[in-house]
């Protein structure tokens, strides 16, 4: 144990990565989300990312039930939750033993030492205790006796019982971690008297340990370092943390105001989609109509029958939900009524691995369809900007009268970070296709010249009654047509519809650098990693590295090949085994695309992403 | 305001598309009825939608001129829902089949019944795939020879009324396909009826399955072989209607008014209301007479009903008008 100490001043740090680990019981994620929105109020830059596992409550000190939350605080801009930690918290040795391997050396681990009973440790299949065998020489250790100090702490606190004292340990540990970064309490102690209003001895005691670990952490030597964080220079504006499907909900929100249309949600409960559900029924006070469905099925369709209806409709999933919608999504294709659908991505194939993430289902969007049914595909590429892709995706949709499919994944859709609220007032116009009468000869396929878009035509329009569906239809008339010609003229034009959207997206646009030796790409969202990364190697001296990502998918920028021109190597990176470029590969002739893929169900690696790139420009 | 409907004529609901099923099928009685039943219900044109799957009887939308979807298989019952919540004024009719909504679409027929949407679903149910040519649906019977079970069925069969009273039905109507002025006045009655209402057309396939409800719709047959319920009255049936229905322990028996001192009185008077749905039951799975008319029409909130309360209800107590009141709400910050 180190014991030196420390009347220095705050060690002034531009970010550092933490960890808190413990029982899927023990609080983790509020612990995470309190030290990160603390420090957000702050003005640090933040990315979060929770990690737990699809148990609801896993075994206790099992080392498959360990809930972790991470949380990358800066003074810089910050674009991932971060790789390697530099404080990880312990509650206990499950948590410990899976957590270790990611603490950089020399760093700080705080652990409980209550927790680390004989049964703990062989549930954490620890042979020996690592508190007493060495192992943990290379790490600033810092013991903590958090449960016995949790229960002195609350020893005159009247009317709670010991189940309610022991699991307000995590907020011991989160006062230890704000004194020893120099965050103020209050924020969390503005949350708990929000929170329970109605139980004034649960604040009380919440508030107690809190400060309990505040004070431990000062007044006892314990601590090897004091650290602090500067604000971060972030755009001027009013902010907020904001969860990925938050903001996917919320861009949902807004395009329905801007388009003037109700906002209806078929869904149907999956990890890790479900969110979205769960925050936009909380919004009927703006009319939002969400319906849970019997099935995957009946989401997308009730969404269609809206559609028809004239609502703006959404159907949200993930995966293998998707793969169930296939056919009524192509049913909507056909019939070229507006909807969004968003998958969520998570690991696949089949069910997978629900709660972690993946970027497995682009061929899937694009192509998982009977015949040939084209629609448009976008990427969220952070937790914020899922409000804006949202946004577009209903904003296409009504302007181009075809389903959208919205990809975001696990990593971005439960990660949060700050976000400069947007006010609908300045979010881009949303125009429609609705006809309210009926012109000489109209039919229901008459279409748009610029955009191919066909009229909208709601029921209850008089004059403009109407048949649809899945049949072949007559390109003049909408009527059904098994005529050869007309097939294939029908199909050309649905495809073309989806092309010429091109026009209506901006072009893409390199960073870091306009042309040179490698060109790293990306889409959706890993974002945030490869920025890093290659922003990393340009501080290092490589300017000769750009970037680029990918939010439009299909169609895809007008300048895509241009860009490739101007990079003598291009490394297209995904987390899966080679899906966008494949689609890259069939446009785009003449250029040798280089992969870079990972398929564990986490992020990518900064270090991976480094000695990849440097290896390339070597 | 509400504007006055116009007088409509059945010519108004007739679309330009040529009809094209098999030459004797029921299912021209069918439109046909349709066609005269909606002038007589009071609804404008434009507020009409149907929503079919897919099947013989899912081409129906083509041949209305109102608004329809021709959907697909077994599916109708999400889109019709989709619809009928985005806009409560709209008269929404599901058209579907034996095979379309209880095999492919089972699972969304259950849970349409069970939250009674005020919509209505006119089920085609004639024991066989039609369109596909032959093969033995969930309602063929056992031993029934079709083109996949050449040597006779051996699935036992769904009796649709059963199921969708397991499944909460509200209204349960069952008419011969052969019979368009009951079946006319059925499907207004199901317009009246607010609440998802089901009607059973047994409506015979002149091709695969030729004769399969004879024994009960034959004209020559029919007054014997059936009993056409009316709510509040007698259960009387037969060519001198002079038999009927009594309880006899926890069976339905046939009697005869005038035999072992039966009179009128000593019958069941048809209570289409009664919300325990026991008596409805019984009268669904009864073969001889099988019972047409309205089995069961109890009166119920509908699921619009309760989201409209719900959402006046959050939107008087919200503090949020526009989407700035909710984004700029709560814990924010400044950068400056």
């Amino acid at each position: 144990m180190n014991t030196t100490k420390t009347n220095q001043q705050p060690e002034v740090l531009e970010a550092v990565v933490i960890r808190f680990v413990g029982d899927s019981g023990d609080g983790m994620q509020l612990t995470g989300t309190q030290f990160s929105d603390t420090s957000a109020m702050f003005g640090n830059d933040i990315a979060t990312f929770p990690n737990y596992p699809s148990e609801i409550r896993a075994p206790q000190g099992s080392l498959y039930g360990v809930s972790g939350f991470q949380v990358h605080i800066g003074s810089v801009a910050i674009s991932t939750p971060g790789d390697n930690l530099d404080l990880l918290v312990a509650m206990n040795p499950a948590g410990l033993k899976t957590n270790l391997h990611a603490l950089k050396p020399g760093h700080t681990v705080i652990v409980d030492t209550d927790s680390f009973s004989k049964k703990n440790l062989e549930k954490a299949q620890y042979e020996s205790n690592p508190l007493e065998d060495g192992s943990l020489d290379n790490y600033r250790v810092i013991e903590v006796a958090m449960t016995s100090l949790t229960k002195e702490a609350l020893k005159e606190v009247e009317g709670l019982d010991n189940k309610s004292i022991t699991r307000s340990k995590n907020m011991f540990a989160l006062g230890m971690v704000y004194w020893m970064y120099d965050r103020s309490t209050d924020y969390t102690i503005d949350f708990f008297n929000k929170k329970f209003k109605s139980k004034p001895q649960i604040i009380k005691a919440n508030t107690k340990v809190l400060n309990a670990g505040f004070y431990f952490a000062e007044t006892l030597e314990l601590i090897p370092n004091s650290y602090t964080i500067s604000p971060a220079k972030m755009e001027k504006g009013t902010y907020r943390i904001i969860m990925g499907n938050t903001a996917t909900a919320w861009g949902l929100l807004a395009a329905a105001e801007k388009s003037g249309l109700e906002l209806f949600l078929g869904s149907y409960p999956i990890t890790p989609a479900t969110d979205i559900l769960h925050e936009l029924v909380k919004h009927k006070h703006f009319g939002v109509k969400a319906f849970q469905a019997e099935d995957e099925i009946a989401g997308i369709t009730s969404a269609i029958g809206a559609s028809f209806a004239g609502d703006l409709a959404i159907t949200t999933t993930s995966g293998p939900g998707l793969a169930l919608k296939g056919e009524a999504l192509g049913l909507a294709m056909m019939i070229e009524l507006p909807l969004v659908v968003i998958n969520v991505q998570r690991g696949g194939p089949s069910t997978g691995l629900p709660t972690k993430t993946e970027q497995s289902d682009l061929l899937q969007a694009m192509y998982g369809r009977n015949g040939e049914s084209p629609v448009i595909v976008l990427a969220a590429s952070t937790p914020a900007d899922c409000f804006n892709y949202a946004y577009e995706a209903a904003k296409l949709a009504l302007e181009h009268m075809t389903p959208v499919v919205l990809l975001t994944d696990g990593y971005i859709a439960n990660g949060s970070a700050p976000w400069k609220i947007q006010s609908v007032n300045n979010m881009p116009e949303i125009k429609n296709n609705i006809i309210k009468e009926a012109s000489e000869n109209w039919h229901p396929y008459d279409r748009n010249e610029d955009t191919l878009a066909r009229n909208w035509a709601i029921p209850g329009t008089e004059g403009l009654e109407h048949r649809v569906g899945g049949l072949e239809k007559d390109r003049v008339t909408g009527n059904v047509s098994y005529v050869p010609d007309n097939h294939e003229h029908m199909t050309h034009i649905r495809a073309e519809k989806v092309k010429r959207v091109q026009n209506y997206i901006p072009e893409i646009k390199p960073e870091f650098a306009e042309e040179g030796d490698l060109l790293v790409v990306g889409w959706g969202g890993t974002y945030g990693s490869l920025h890093s990364a290659v922003k990393q190697l340009n501080d290092e001296g490589f300017k000769n590295i750009g970037f680029t990502h990918f939010h439009h998918i299909n169609p895809l920028p007008k300048n895509t090949e241009d860009l490739f021109k101007k990079f003598k190597k291009i490394i297209v990176c995904e987390l899966n085994s080679g899906q966008f470029v494949q689609i890259l590969r069939n446009h785009f002739n003449g250029f040798d695309f280089k992969q870079f893929n990972k398929v564990q169900g986490l992020p990518f690696g900064n270090n991976d992403l480094i000695q990849e790139f440097k290896q390339l420009v070597k | 305001m509400e504007t006055a409907v116009k007088k409509y004529t059945f010519k108004d609901f007739t679309s330009d598309q040529e009809v094209r099923w098999c030459p004797g099928c029921d299912d021209y009685v069918i439109l046909r009825s349709m066609q005269k039943a909606l002038p007589e219900m009071g609804v404008k044109k434009e507020d009409v939608v149907f929503i079919s799957g897919i099947g013989c009887s899912s081409r129906f939308p083509y041949y209305m001129n109102t608004y329809g979807m021709h959907s697909i298989h077994g599916r109708a019952p999400g889109i019709a829902s989709g619809v009928k919540l985005a806009n409560p004024d709209l008269s929404v009719w599901i058209i579907t089949g034996d095979g379309d909504s209880m095999a492919i679409g089972g699972n969304h027929f259950i849970h349409l019944l069970r939250r009674n949407i005020d919509l209505n679903l006119i089920m085609f149910n004639n024991e066989i795939y039609g369109l596909t040519k032959g093969q033995f649906s969930p309602t063929s019977l056992v031993g029934q020879k079709t083109k996949s079970s050449p040597y006779g069925n051996t699935q036992p069969p769904f009796s649709p009324g059963e199921l969708a009273l397991g499944a909460q039905a509200r209204f349960f109507a069952r008419i011969g396909g052969n019979t368009p002025k009951e079946m006319t006045h059925l499907f207004v009655e199901a317009e009246k009826f607010k609440g998802t209402s089901l009607i059973e057309v047994l409506q015979n396939c002149v091709i695969f399955n030729d004769g399969c409800f004879t024994q009960y719709t034959d004209k020559a047959v029919r007054a014997d072989k059936q009993i056409f319920l009316e709510h509040g009255k007698p259960m009387i049936f037969g060519k001198e209607s002079n038999k009927g229905l009594v309880l006899n322990g926890l069976k339905l028996e046939v009697v005869t008014i005038g035999e072992n001192g039966v009179t009128q009185e000593d019958l069941l008077v048809h209570n289409a209301k009664e919300q325990d749905p026991t008596l409805h039951q019984m009268l669904v799975r009864l073969d001889y007479p099988i019972a047409t008319g309205i089995i069961r029409s109890f009166d119920d909130v509908t699921l619009e009903e309760r989201e409209d309360a719900l959402t006046k209800q959050v939107k008087a107590n919200s503090k949020f008008k526009k989407t700035d009141d909710l984004f700029f709400a709560g814990e924010t910050y400044e950068v400056k």
